[in-house]
Formats: structure tokens, sequence, C-alpha cells
């Protein structure tokens, strides 16, 4: 790879990080697993003046329980997620889709925390914190503030952090139980981005749908809840296959899928409806 | 499922037994050897051309145009050589004088359109990528960063994508001499008859798309000069042919030039060519008096190693109502891109005379029709000509049985040519030596589990599965082994088919191979090493393989077109027999009997009927010592050999493909894959079964995944891995294989080539088999790579066309 040039910091705290951006402004670029920017860099499409590489900073590293909810440390890799107890038992979508997530090189160098900063929304990890209503924990030299997934994704590789601002952690609310999860990727090759990716979580009481909770990866520039969705099959009877059918065809409403070398919007758009009713009937244990 | 879980492993207990008996008669032929080369290969401790490190080493980076079609009106380098590290700078116009034009070694016709091909534009671009300028600097990351400095000024020209509007009266023209580049038929028999008097007739066409070879190791080239000869390392298969080609095009006399090609990584014929870098390495090294060496990266080398492919394919086939095949048409436009390189031209003749596959057929008629479009010149691409012709009979074959309602195996059955009938001459003219296709068929339909998936195809057709069934075969053969020289003529390629071999035994009794074969990753060293220690019982490990360097090689036509054993083998083969022939008449001699008394087995030379001999090793430090030799004996243990084949080598077999398809998303899944190939007799089964597996994968990818696409502007949009897709281990499925042995009548080794079987025969396959599924649905075909967007669009479109038919009636 022969990148343009770059100056290189590697801190070893947190706060070393935070006042290298604070002193670097805008021309400073943090990495994380290095698996987005890298690429990025590769083909000169990022000319950051600074790499601030965070991937000696330890406390922004593991997965804790914290009651109500789990603390992810935002250079937590794919890998570790997949691994961790803490996150199987009580976020399975979580290690569902993170282990879709590339490949196995990929996943142990790739982290949480850089995939979402990055905010792809082809991405499989920014869908799933919309699904999951993550939080996202925020800090900069002047101190800390939490992010709601709902505000945090702007534009196409845009966040809500401002420059000078790491991401440090995610939290992910526990859901209690009664949950069922799926996350149903569509893509052409076991490495390639999903050309559409849907997260379900459905809550089933007594053969009914009693909650359901559905994003959708690549269908525009951020990922997207897919909120007709979710009402459609609010209180819908689990035999009655029609009825998730019928909620799944709103899958793309609302939604402005891209045109790329994959598939274009009106294929997205098929698929989106496809793959929910297959992620709604997963998630809630019928097939 | 079960079923074929027993069938694959039937099918590997096969091999292992083939292993076995391989070694148990003390032979090395036959053995399925690890290779030797791998540990050095695999770990990457040796020597890459990118690897190599010189006293004042300095790189060069590349200014490549970004447009397709322009006219260049200035080049400013004046800024870019005040940058930081750099040393020169040099536009087209700077080498003007002396950079030559890149050869063309294969005008197919008197009548060719062959344009000057500067290895770096002065005047005009024709494809995006063409090299513009260059920088040279003290490192890598420097020469890239000037190249922001240098200007240049382009009056843009309108583009050229599709060959079709290309031939339109009033299209832009690539070349002043206009788009068309060549037109070649060939006919045999009397093809109006046999479409007249034909009871079915089929149409189809069908589009071969841009493939971009992809080799594991990037080119990379490293120039240094004394000031009076040239050294070029080349991560190229032909370090051979490049010297000459070198030599003709830059004035650099031959003895003064040595080309290297160090261990190579891959190629699939990309690397078959003399390339615009390469010439200016050494142009910019005999300018400088200094070394330089220039990598690409890997989307450089999307944009600019050559592109294989680009075929629009018209055939018809005529039969009679019981299914017997009278002629097959074709009418090729083959994409060329903007120049014509080292076989550009010659790719669609490799495929010319395979149209008519296994069958046999009254008349045959093809034109190839030459297209010029403002795109990346193709040229051989694993299989050259030979799987785009594969593809379009096997094809449409499989819809001449569904036209007429029959098995594509037994229409198969009703047209190939019987085991009985072999040698046969074909349509085409080619005699095919040996084959069995019956055997490699009724294996393969065992193995498959034919009747079974049948079954289930037809039921889940009842049920109106979402996810629908298909199989899909494959009845290939192929022309490899190149070649006859006197055939080559024949077709206006430059050289011969040839090949050179040395084998010298030392004073110690190993042995080293001097072969003119240029492996880049098919194991030369371990097969050549097993075919010598039969030859002349050595031990397998007491055998060297030396290659890839016209100072230690000085004679080769190199590795491309499945020659390298069917040619360079048997030239091995054909050096043993000197040397132990040289062995005999000093083992005669020491023993004090005459040459027509000696045995040779095993490495020991014996006099008939008696307990006395001696080891070759003995014989050779009795050669070496000199002291007591026959009179008149020329003390040397060595000879060269170099062997011109008389005909093609023809290896064939049959693929099964089964796929499911989703028919909601248009996703297929291939659910088992069948190969039952006859190479002819095999020197290391391992090696073969690796051929067959990564031939397939890339047959697989052409059906399935890779394109190269290019927007109205001539852009190429697929430009990194993650738009140009490859597919990785996890997204092929398990292949049985299995092998029936018909050795080649034609060769002392009975061998007839692996290198490119695979990929010849799995595209049509699993074609075939998507269609097959998709049948009941209306669809007769679906172009390639068979994406899922693809195959949901052809599925709409069917069901649209049929809901409009229905409302008609």
């Amino acid at each position: 790879m022969i990148p343009a040039s770059f100056d290189y910091v590697r801190p070893s705290s947190l706060d070393e990080a935070l006042e290298t951006l604070r002193d670097q402004g805008e021309d400073a670029k943090v990495l994380a697993g290095g698996q987005s920017l890298l690429p990025l860099l590769r083909l000169r499409l990022a000319y950051p003046g600074t790499l601030v590489d965070v991937g000696r900073v330890k406390e922004l590293r593991g997965v804790a329980d914290r009651g109500d909810h789990i603390l992810i440390g935002a250079m937590t890799t794919h890998y570790d997620i997949v691994t961790s107890p803490i996150v199987r038992e009580h976020c399975p979508l979580v290690a569902l889709a993170t282990a879709t997530v590339a490949d196995p090189a990929v996943r142990h160098r790739g982290t949480l925390g850089g995939s979402l900063a990055h905010a792809d929304p082809a991405g499989d990890l920014p869908a799933v914190a919309r699904a999951l209503d993550m939080e996202f924990v925020v800090r900069s030299a002047d101190g800390e503030r939490v992010i709601p997934a709902a505000d945090f994704f702007l534009d196409y590789l845009e966040t809500a952090l401002d420059p000078g601002e790491i991401l440090t952690g995610i939290r992910v609310p526990k859901l209690g139980p009664g949950w069922g999860f799926h996350y149903e990727k569509f893509h052409r090759t076991a490495q390639a981005w999903a050309i559409v990716g849907v997260a379900a979580a459905v809550r089933r009481s007594n053969g009914t749908i009693e909650e359901a909770r559905v994003a959708l990866t690549n269908m525009g520039p951020t990922p997207v809840r897919a909120t007709a969705v979710e009402e459609a099959v609010r209180g819908a009877e689990l035999g009655a296959g029609g009825v998730l059918r019928a909620a799944a065809s709103r899958a793309d409403e609302d939604t402005h899928p891209p045109a790329d070398l994959h598939a274009r919007p009106d294929y997205r758009r098929h698929l989106a409806r496809v793959l929910t009713h297959r992620a709604l009937l997963a998630a809630a244990g019928t097939t | 499922m079960t079923e074929q879980l027993d069938a694959g492993v039937a099918a590997r207990q096969i091999k292992e037994s083939d292993v076995l008996s391989g070694a148990g008669d003390g032979r090395e032929v036959g053995r399925a050897r690890r290779r030797k080369e791998d540990a050095r290969l695999v770990t990457g401790r040796t020597q890459w051309t990118d690897n190599i490190q010189l006293p004042g080493l300095l790189h060069v980076a590349f200014l490549r145009s970004p447009m397709a079609h322009a006219r260049i009106t200035r080049v400013d380098t004046s800024v870019a050589r005040t940058q930081p590290g750099v040393v020169a700078v040099f536009s087209g116009q700077d080498f003007a004088a002396e950079q030559g034009s890149l050869p063309c070694a294969w005008p197919v016709t008197e009548d060719i359109v062959l344009p000057d091909h500067p290895p770096m534009a002065v005047t005009e671009v024709r494809y995006v990528g063409e090299a513009v300028a260059c920088v040279v600097a003290t490192d890598r990351y420097k020469a890239a960063d000037a190249l922001d400095a240098i200007e240049v000024d382009y009056e843009p020209l309108d583009a050229v994508t599709d060959m079709t509007a290309a031939l339109e009266e009033g299209s832009p023209k690539v070349h002043e001499a206009g788009n068309k580049a060549f037109t070649w038929k060939f006919a045999q028999g009397d093809i109006d008859a046999a479409f007249r008097d034909a009871a079915v007739r089929i149409d189809r066409t069908y589009v071969q798309q841009r493939l971009i070879p992809s080799a594991m190791e990037p080119r990379a080239v490293v120039a240094q000069t004394d000031g009076d000869s040239f050294t070029l390392h080349s991560s190229t298969q032909i370090p051979h042919i490049l010297r000459v080609m070198l030599a003709l095009t830059t004035g650099i006399p031959e003895h003064k030039l040595r080309v290297v090609a160090p261990d190579v990584g891959g190629g699939f014929g990309s690397k078959l060519q003399v390339t615009a870098e390469e010439v200016l390495c050494l142009l910019i090294t005999r300018r400088l008096g200094k070394p330089v060496k220039w990598t690409e990266s890997r989307s450089e080398g999307n944009l600019t190693v050559h592109h294989g492919r680009d075929q629009l394919q018209r055939i018809s086939v005529a039969a009679d109502a019981d299914g017997r095949i009278r002629g097959v048409k074709v009418d090729l436009l083959a994409g060329m891109g903007a120049y014509l390189m080292l076989v550009t031209p010659g790719v669609p003749l490799l495929g010319a005379f395979m149209y008519s596959g296994i069958y046999k057929m009254d008349a045959y008629d093809f034109t190839c029709t030459g297209v010029f479009t403002t795109k990346m010149p193709t040229d051989a691409y694993r299989g050259a000509g030979r799987p785009e012709a594969t593809f379009a009979i096997e094809r449409i074959v499989d819809e001449l049985a569904a036209e007429l309602g029959m098995d594509p195996i037994e229409l198969r059955r009703r047209n190939w040519i019987q085991h009985a009938e072999f040698p046969y001459t074909t349509v085409c003219g080619l005699t095919y030596d040996s084959g069995n296709y019956e055997a490699a068929t009724d294996r393969a339909l065992a193995l498959f589990g034919y009747d079974k998936l049948r079954a289930e195809q037809a039921d889940r057709r009842e049920r109106d599965d979402p996810v629908q069934l298909g199989i899909g075969v494959s009845t290939y053969t192929e022309m490899c082994g190149l070649a006859p020289s006197r055939v080559l003529g024949s077709l206006s390629y430059g050289a011969g088919g040839w090949e050179h071999a040395g084998v010298r035994v030392l004073p110690t009794g190993k042995v080293e191979v001097v072969t003119g074969t240029s492996p880049h990753g098919q194991g030369h060293e371990t097969a050549w090493s097993q075919i010598v220690a039969d030859a002349l019982g050595v031990p397998f490990e007491d055998v060297a393989v030396i290659h890839g360097d016209t100072s230690s090689s000085h004679k080769g036509m190199d590795t491309y077109g499945s020659r390298s054993l069917v040619v360079g083998g048997v030239a091995v083969v054909q050096a043993c027999e000197k040397v132990k022939e040289k062995a005999r008449q000093v083992a005669a001699h020491l023993m004090e009997a005459s040459p027509d008394d000696i045995e040779f087995t095993r490495g020991e030379f014996r006099v008939r009927g008696t307990g006395t001999s001696r080891t070759i090793q003995e014989i050779a430090l009795a050669t070496f010592a000199a002291h007591d030799l026959p009179d008149g004996f020329e003390p040397r243990l060595d000879a060269e050999a170099t062997f011109d084949p008389d005909n093609f080598s023809f290896p064939h077999g049959t693929h099964l493909c089964a796929v499911e398809v989703d028919t909601e998303t248009g996703a297929t899944k291939i659910r088992s894959y069948v190969a039952v190939d006859d190479v002819g007799s095999v020197v290391n089964p391992l090696i073969v079964e690796g051929q067959v597996h990564g031939g397939i994968a890339q047959g697989i990818a052409q059906a399935l995944f890779e394109e190269a696409v290019h927007d109205a502007d001539g852009n190429l949009l697929t430009t990194t891995m993650a738009d140009y897709l490859l597919p990785s281990a996890a997204d092929l499925p398990d292949y049985t294989t299995d092998r029936t042995e018909t050795p080649a009548t034609t060769n002392p080794l009975g061998v007839k080539g692996v290198g490119e079987a695979g990929t010849i025969a799995s595209t049509p396959a699993v074609v075939n088999a998507i269609v097959d599924a998709l049948r009941p649905h209306g669809v007769h075909d679906v172009p390639m790579p068979c994406t899922p967007e693809r195959v949901w669009r052809v599925l709409d479109q069917a069901r649209t066309t049929a809901q409009s038919t229905d409302g008609g009636l």
C-alpha cells in the first residue's frame, strides 16, 4: 500500500489520545482496527495529516456487564465480541451479526467502535445498533457525552462525532426474556459487504408477536429502522404466516437504497422485503 | 445428501489407492508427491521480483491516463522534477525516439490492422490506465507522491466501449484505419446443406464478459545495467520469449540482455506478455545507468494487466429430429481492446477449432471479427479461446436437448465420438488421438447420483418450491500442449511450439535438470524430478530443476497453454534417454561388455545374465574422473533435447453441477459438483488434483462472480476487489473429483495437460445448471456472471412475458 504521507502517533492512554486530537483538530483521524481506514488510505481517498492509533489504549477494550446493559469498549475486536459469554448471553443479536462480518482475519483486527464510527451503511453493525437502540459513549478533552444510536448516524460515512471526540464505548441494553433474534445478510461472496441486511429482534408471548425491532443495512445513506414493519407486525399471531409476509412487504418504505455494481435500488427494495420476512420468521423461532 | 457424501468418500478412496499403487512398484511417476518447491513459496522465503534489493535502486511510478480516449496536448513535468526524492521524470515524448512499439506476435491475417503501440503514450491515449508519464524516485512513496505534480492536458475524444457499436458506420475510431482489426474465416463441409435439411435449428447469442486475471503476485520488474549489458527480472511466464522480444523492441543486442523470471506467483496467461512497464524500465535504466524497480498495486493491475475473454458469440446449431447434430455456425466478435498485444488476435483462433467439441457433425462454419474498443487490450487468460468455444457449444447442446425434450446426457451420447472411433478427425480437421467419453461420463453420473437429483428436481418443480434445483452438464474437450510448430506457422503465429531440456549428472550422481518451461505455481520442480527419477533411476531428492533465467536456461518457449508437461516434460524424457545411452557406453566399457548386453533397471547397469553391475552414480564419478573411458568418448554425462510435438493433446472429461436457485432472491448455491477428468497418464495426482480444483474455481468465478465493468465513457468501475469479486474458499463447494486415464498416443509419457481443463469445463456446467433450474419459468439464458440480481431480473422478465402472452391468448 502506497498512501499519501501522514504523521503517526500511538498514545498509550485515552487522555493522551484526546489531547492529541484536540491539538490536531480536523486534520487528525483515529485509527482503530484499520479495516476500513486503511483501504481508504491505500486508494488515497483519505488524506489525514495525523493518524492517532488507539490500538494501545487498553481502557477501550473489553466487555462489561452493567446491570441493565452491557458496555462494550470501542476497541473490542469483532472476534472478542463473537466469543464473549456476556455478549452471547445478553445481546445475542450483536454476536450473530458480528460473526458475519467479512472474514476471520478482519474479525481479529476490526473493532466494534471502528465499524460504528466509520458509519458505512453497508456495514453490518450500524443496523444492529439501531435495532437495539444502543447508546454511544463519547469522550473529548472537554468531557463525556452519550449519543443514542438514532442520533449518531447522520449521513453516508458521517456521524455526530465532533473533531476531537473519540467513541469510547457502546452501551447495549439488555432486552430481557422472551426475545428472539436474527441477522439476515445477503451478499455475493463471504467477504463482501451486505447488498442488504436485516437485523430483527422479536418478543413473543402466547403465540403472538408483542414487539419487534427491525433495522436495515445498506438501504440508504444511514442504517434505518423499518418502523412500518414494526408496527404492522405488533400483535401478529405466529401461526398466521401471511401476516408476517404482509408486514415485511413494507420493509422498504421510506428507504433510499443506493445503486452500485452489485444491485440497483429496485432490487434492493425487493430484497429488503424478502429478507425482512425471513428475518422475522427466524427471530420469531418459526423456521 | 448422504449419497453425495458417500460418493465423495468413494472418489477420495480411489485416489489413495492410485497413490499406493504408484508407490508400490517403486516408480516415482504416479506418486502423489508433495511439491518440493512449496515450502519456500508458501512461506515467501524466496526471490519474488519485488523482494529484490540492489544498491542504489530507484523506484518507478507511472502516471496513467484518466481518460479512455483523448489527444495529449501538453505534458509538463517541470514541477514534478523538483519534488522530494525525485531523480527523473519522463513523458512519452522523452522516449518517443527509442521506445518502439509493443509487439504482436500473432497477426492472424495478412490484412490485419496492426496499430503502433508505444509503451508510453505520446500523442493519444486509447484506454484508461495507459501510461503517459513516469517518475523515478528514491523510494516508492516519493515516486507516487510526485505523480500529482505532473500536468497533462488532454483533448477528449469519444470513447468506444461496445463492440457492435464500434463496427457501425460513423462510430468514433480507435485507430485511423477503423475499428475492425481483422476478419478470420474457417469453413468445413457443406454448412448450407446441413442447415437446410435439418429438422431443428437453434440460434443463440452468448456474451463472454471481460475478465481480469488476478494472479496472487502483482506484476513487478527490476531492470539493471553495468553500462554494457542488461538484466531484467520480471514476474513473467515467458522469460525466453521476453528476451527475444525485448531485444527486437529496444535494440539491446540479445546476447547483452539477460531475463530472469524468479519465483512467480501465478499468471493465468496475464504474464504471457511483453508489457509496457518491462520495456520502459529497461529504457529508464539505460537512460539513467541506475537500477530501477516497479511493482504494481492491485488497482493498477486491474486497470493495466491485460484482460481476458470479451467475446460476443452468435452460434447456431442444426440437428435432425432424433438429435443428431448436422452442423454448427459461429459468428464471433472478439474484443481486442485498444491495441494488439502479444497474442491478442490469436486467442479466438485457439477456440476456432473447438466449437465442435466432442461431437461428430457434417459441417462447420466460423467467422471471427476482431474489434477495437477504447479499453485495456485483451489477451490470453486461462484457457484462451477454448473456454469460450466450450461454453458456447455446451450451452447450445443443452438448449437443443431442451428443444427436443431429450435428456442432455442422452443427446450428447448420440453425438459424441465413440471410444472405438479414435483416433478421430473432427469436422474442424483436428485429429483427436485418444479419449473415452463414455467412461468419464458414466463415472461422473455414478458419483453425482444423477437419477436421484433429477427426481428431486421433479419434486421441487411439482411443489413449486421457491428454491429450484438445476443440473448442468459439461462434456468438454480441449486442444492443448501448445503446440506443433508447423501448425502454429500455418496460423501465422510468430514462433514455434517446441520445448527444450538439459539434463546433467553431476560427479556425485546428483542430477540437474535445466528446463525451458517457466513455472509460476505449476510444480515443475516436483514433476520433472519424478520423471527424471524414473528415467535415470536416481532418488527423487537427488534431482534439482533450474528454470526461468536465460543465462542458465538458454533455450525455451516457456509456460502457457497446458504445454509444460506435454512438451517440456517430454523434452526432459528425451534428454534423459540420451544421458542413459552415454552412461551405458561407459558402463559397458568398465564392465568389459558390449553395450548391447547392458540392461538398465532402476539406476543400475547390469551385464545381462551376470551379477556384474555399476550404479549410475558410479558411472557419473567414473565419467568425471575420465581415467578410463571408451576411446573417443567425451567425458560428460549430460545431454540436451528439443521436442516439437506432432499434434496437440486433447484432455477431456465430464463435469456435472447441481445448483439450488432461490427464485425469491435470485441467489445461486452450488450444491454439488462432480468432475471426472481424463488428462491421460498422470505424473503426480496431487498436482493434477490441485490444478483441477483451481481450474474449476476459476471457471465458477466466470459463471457467478467476475466481470470487468466499464461505464459508457470507458472508465473501469471494478478497480478493487470490493467491486471485482473473486470467490474465496468460503464461496465454493466441495468438489468430488475422479479421473479416467486414457493415455495420449502422441507422446511417450501419455500425458495430455491439465492446467486449463477445469476452467474450460466448469463455466458451462454451472450456467447450464442455473438455466436448467429456471427453464420451467420460461428462462432460456442468464448472462454471465449470473449474479443474484441478474437471475432475479431474468426471472422477472420471463414472468412478465408469460403473463402478457397469457393475456394475448
